[in-house]
Parts: C-alpha cells; sequence; structure tokens
C-alpha cells in the first residue's frame, strides 16, 4: 500500500494520472529559481529548447550563455562561472556533457571543487527514435565515481523541478539526470524532497522483497508493487532519487527488513544504483540483490515503450526479478 | 599593492628578480626529483613581470576581491609560479622545497583547494582558457574592472577545448581578458612542429577575431608594452605570442624537447646555479 507519509497523487493508479515529460519539469525549476536567485546562470552547447532552458533564456536573457556545440568549452566555462562566485547550470544532453567532457568536470570541478551545476537530459532507452548515440545509460557510473560531485536522478516533472531549487541551495557540483521521456507525475506538491533522502513511497506489512529505484523506473516498481500485492507478494518501493551521497540508512533498514533486494533503473546493470546498493549492501548488510537495468549492451532506435519492453525495463520485468530474489532468499 | 603605476622596477631589476626566480627553480625541481623545468625556466621573465610589474594583486591579502586573475593552464610550468610566489611574497621562499611532497600547498600540479592564491586547478591540458574566459564572462555581469589573463603553452593548442574557448572569448568580446602563449616550440614528444605544426598561429588567432601580439618573452620592454596594448583595446581579447627559449638560462637546457619533462640531478643542478648566478 501507498506510503501516507509520502503524499503521492491520489491518480496514482489511476488512467487519469497525468503524463508530463521530465525534462519540462526541470525547465519550469530553473525559470522560478531564476526568479528567486540572481545568482544562476544557465548555460547551453546549442540545444536550448531540447534542454527546456529556452524558457528561462528568455525571461533572463543577461543570464543565458549560448556555447556553440562545445560541451568541453561549455563546462569550463561553467568551472569560471561558477568559481568567481555565479551558481551555473550547464544543460546539454547527457551523451555528450557529462558523456564527452568527463576529464574536464573531473579536475575543473570536482578536484577544484566549484558548484557547477550539471544537468544532463535525455537518458536511457527513453530518448526513443534518436537512437543508441543519444541514449545516455553510463552517465550514473561516471559521475558517481568523482569525488565531491552529488548526483540526483528525479523520477517525474514535480521532482525534477524541486531537484533544481535543492541543486541550486549546495555549494556543491551536483549532477541532474533528467529524462527526456512522459512520465506519470505520480508525487505532489506535499511529497518530501530532500537531496540525500531516499523516499518510501510503497510500503507493506510483512514485506518480502525491497524494490529501489529512480527516473522512470520509480512508476514500474510501483506498478509491479501493486501487481505483486495482487498475487500475495508484499514489498517496499524506495525512490531513490539521490545516487550519491547514497541514504544509507533508509537502504540498510528496509534490505534488514526483507534480506531481498531489486534495484530498478534506466542504466547499465554495472556502475548505476545498482552497482551504489551492492557495494553499501555487500559490506554492511550482504542481502539477495537483482539488477533490472541494461545488461550491457547499446540501445536504439524506437518508440520509449517498445525499448522499455525490449531492454527488460517494465513492471513486469521488476516484478519477475522481486520473484527470482525471493525464491533465492528461500531456497 | 603593487601595481604597475607604484613599483617602477627597471628593466634589470626584473631581471634580477627573474634569474632568482630561476635558480629557485632548478633548486625546486632537484629538490623534487620530477617535473618540468623547460617550460617553468622559459616562462621566468613573463612570470616576473605579471607578478612584479603588470597584475594588481596583495601577496599579504592574496584573495582581495579586485586583484587581477591569473589562469595557468599549462599547470606542469607551475614551479616558475610558485617560485615567483615565493618571491613577490605570498610564503617564505623556504616553503619552495616542499614541491611535489606528501601534504605540501605546492602539488606536482596547481591545486586551487590547497592554495585559493592559484585561482584554478590545472594540469590537463587546454582547459584554462575556458575557465578564465568563463571568469571573464562572470566578472563583466558585475561590471567588475579587473583583468583576468591566462597562461598557455604552445602544445596545447592541439586541444580541441582550447580552440573552443578562443572562439567563445572573441564571440563575447572578452577584451579584458589576456591570453600569454608561450610558443617555445616544444612538447613532450618532440618539437611541436614535428608532433603536430601550430603555424600560421598568429593568423588563426586573427581569423578567430583575436587581437595578435607577438613578442620575444624574454624581453621586458616587450612584454609590458604588449600588456599596455591588451588594456587599450576594448572590443576582442588578446593573445600575446611570446617567443620563449625552453630551459632559457641553462646553456645545457635550452632548446631540448628532453627537458620539457626532466628535472636536473645535483651535479646538473650545481652547474645550472653556477651559470644563471653568473649572468644574474
Amino acid at each position: 500500500m501507498l506510503n501516507k507519509t509520502a503524499h503521492v497523487s491520489e491518480a496514482m493508479f489511476s488512467k487519469k494520472i497525468e503524463s508530463v515529460p521530465v525534462r519540462d519539469g526541470f525547465g519550469e525549476g530553473m525559470v522560478r529559481l531564476g526568479r528567486e536567485n540572481p545568482l544562476v546562470v544557465a548555460l547551453t552547447a546549442d540545444l536550448k529548447e531540447s534542454t527546456r532552458i529556452h524558457r528561462f533564456a528568455a525571461e533572463f536573457p543577461d543570464r543565458f550563455i549560448e556555447c556553440g556545440v562545445s560541451e568541453q568549452g561549455m563546462i569550463t566555462v561553467a568551472s569560471g562561472l561558477a568559481n568567481y562566485g555565479k551558481i551555473p547550470f550547464a544543460c546539454s544532453f547527457a551523451a555528450f556533457s557529462p558523456g564527452r567532457n568527463w576529464e574536464q568536470i573531473r579536475t575543473t570541478i570536482c578536484l577544484n571543487d566549484v558548484p557547477v551545476k550539471i544537468a544532463g537530459l535525455f537518458v536511457g532507452v527513453t530518448v526513443g527514435a534518436d537512437g543508441a548515440t543519444h541514449q545516455m545509460l553510463e552517465d550514473i557510473s561516471l559521475m558517481r565515481s568523482l569525488p565531491n560531485m552529488i548526483v540526483v536522478a528525479p523520477s517525474d516533472a514535480i521532482e525534477a523541478r524541486k531537484a533544481v531549487i535543492a541543486a541550486a541551495s549546495i555549494n556543491k557540483p551536483v549532477y541532474l539526470r533528467i529524462p527526456r521521456v512522459e512520465s506519470p507525475v505520480y508525487t505532489t506538491e506535499e511529497t518530501p524532497f530532500e537531496i540525500g533522502k531516499a523516499v518510501t513511497i510503497w510500503e507493506e506489512k510483512n514485506p518480502q522483497v525491497t524494490i529501489i529505484a529512480h527516473g522512470v523506473m520509480v512508476y514500474e516498481s510501483l506498478l509491479a508493487a501493486r501487481e505483486l500485492s495482487k498475487k500475495g507478494i508484499m514489498s517496499i518501493v524506495i525512490n531513490c532519487h539521490t545516487i550519491k551521497p547514497l541514504d544509507d540508512q533508509a537502504i540498510i533498514h528496509a534490505a534488514k527488513l526483507t534480506d531481498a533486494v531489486v534495484v530498478a533503473e534506466e542504466h547499465q546493470q554495472s556502475g548505476g544504483l545498482g552497482g551504489a546498493i551492492s557495494e553499501l549492501l555487500g559490506q554492511q548488510y550482504p542481502a539477495y540483490i537483482e539488477i533490472v537495468g541494461v545488461a550491457d549492451s547499446f540501445g536504439q532506435s524506437g518508440k520509449p515503450k517498445e525499448l522499455l519492453e525490449r531492454y527488460g525495463l517494465t513492471a513486469e520485468h521488476i516484478a519477475q526479478a522481486a520473484r527470482r530474489v525471493i525464491k533465492r532468499k528461500n531456497s | 599593492m603593487l601595481t604597475n603605476m607604484a613599483t617602477n622596477l627597471p628593466q634589470d631589476e626584473l631581471r634580477a628578480h627573474a634569474q632568482a626566480i630561476r635558480i629557485d627553480i632548478i633548486k625546486m625541481l632537484n629538490q623534487a626529483g620530477s617535473g618540468h623545468a623547460g617550460g617553468s625556466l622559459g616562462m621566468a621573465d613573463i612570470f616576473t613581470a605579471l607578478y612584479f610589474r603588470v597584475m594588481h594583486h596583495e601577496p599579504e591579502n592574496p584573495l582581495w576581491e579586485d586583484r587581477d586573475r591569473l589562469f595557468l593552464s599549462n599547470g606542469h610550468i607551475v614551479p616558475v609560479r610558485y617560485a615567483a610566489m615565493a618571491h613577490a611574497g605570498y610564503f617564505p621562499i623556504s616553503a619552495l622545497k616542499t614541491l611535489r611532497k606528501l601534504d605540501s600547498d605546492l602539488q606536482g600540479h596547481p591545486e586551487r583547494v590547497r592554495m585559493p592564491a592559484l585561482e584554478t586547478t590545472s594540469g590537463p591540458l587546454g582547459s584554462g582558457l575556458g575557465q578564465a574566459a568563463g571568469y571573464a564572462y562572470a566578472a563583466r555581469m558585475d561590471n567588475r574592472r579587473f583583468r583576468v589573463y591566462c597562461v598557455t603553452s604552445d602544445g596545447e593548442h592541439n586541444e580541441g577545448n582550447h580552440w573552443e574557448a578562443v572562439m567563445f572569448a572573441a564571440k563575447y568580446k572578452l577584451s579584458h581578458l589576456t591570453l600569454f602563449i608561450d610558443r617555445n616550440n616544444i612538447q613532450i614528444d618532440g618539437f611541436t612542429n614535428d608532433v603536430m605544426p601550430l603555424e600560421p598561429l598568429s593568423e588563426k588567432y586573427k581569423a578567430f577575431n583575436w587581437n595578435v601580439i607577438q613578442i620575444d618573452g624574454h624581453d621586458f620592454y616587450q612584454i609590458l608594452s604588449a600588456v599596455e596594448q591588451a588594456r587599450s583595446e576594448y572590443q576582442r581579447p588578446t593573445v600575446i605570442i611570446a617567443k620563449t627559449i625552453p630551459g632559457k638560462g641553462v646553456s645545457f637546457m635550452e632548446n631540448k624537447f628532453e627537458w620539457h619533462g626532466k628535472v636536473p640531478n645535483d651535479e646538473e643542478a650545481k652547474r645550472a646555479i653556477k651559470e644563471l648566478q653568473k649572468n644574474a
């Protein structure tokens, strides 16, 4: 059942639930942030509209910097702006930033410890028709291994908007992973959001499995939990929107309750949230783990739904993984 | 406060500073046992000019908010910056012997977090100009009056990141940004012309809409007048292409690319210091 303290949408499992591109929430957050904080500056590498920064650019032309198609240039300029004292948001597709400019992020932002916010739009196979080149599946792995970097992957448009505001308030580098795809808006204004604090969305008595997810896989996980519940399999679903720093306490607590964990993410199975949770539990509370993610392959062109199905990233796949992990635990 | 107005040092005094800085570079590198001798010695005159004549700065108040900013892009020549800073009064000259040692603020490549007066962290090439340009852009947003200087090597012009920043600085007319190129014609694998030819370099910058000045990087008069010219340019960023001799001042190191990433042993250091003292 839904955890009341998460204050999720009343339309959660109804067909009436509204779907909004997660990136729209990002764009709206940037406009609100721009009004609140004059230090905020936005940069893009020739992807103003695709990254939904065009409304910020229209309202705050003096705080918008077009860098042209140069992700390394954009990120080093952003480093200089942050070093001076601005709060720059560098916005591009994740495959290019942080995909192409990782070393500049490592040296001029993380080692240099300046609070640049890197917004990687267009993540996972749900990028769709553009194909494998643009479907970033390795970004969490790239970003979470960097000292000083905070990694946040919001799960719907409202949460993306909150993540933007929260990222600006932290005097640290932050990577924001923002999906392009339309996704059900299952959170509300009242749903708690704090960087570093995982949110338990679904919680049943005597749970047999914990499902931990980020991004658009959170809603898929909730659909899976509802189906499992109908079959008598009780579960916990955690929205782990902050991948670094990981909410160790919440994850270990849930693992102790269930001894079986499924991690669901639109990322390679290696190096993402699944990797982070395996590292944590492996060292502190060994539990059975299944990772629902892309299995060491690239995506391809297609519709988001077709691709989620093809690459094993649906509620049904999560439910199957839950049954597998419970079976392993009980065998 | 040191300004070009306040400290009107004659050129032979600048030359004496530069030779003293070179001697310290030799000592530091010899003690560290690794590092980059060629570029550090070659840029001693320009760093002397920057720290003793060009930049507005306060060594006793290193983060003075109106200071001119200096971004060193080719971080591997940071020994010359450390030595110049020590001579200018940022920290005791005795601290130079901690270069590349555990827990030292004088890291092998510059780290801002350990020494904020370095302005940034660098080493991987081609990224300094972008940062300097971003900083200069931010300063103009707030109508700040200080100038931003950046020092690059010629070898790092192989990097795409650098040229992205060249375009950016020209597009946004960052005329308060001045770039020095250490045109010493060497990089690790050999002469720049063999590794990856750059000429015609000044024409390239002109084509990218920069104000271009070419100088002898060991002539203080030329260094100082180039900076003055840059100050009177209000439309374009300025690049000062400074021809330098890598290893300058030590005859057995001059123009030898083998000395790019090498340091003198005890005997070589002794010879080098003797030669530098003779010509001080």
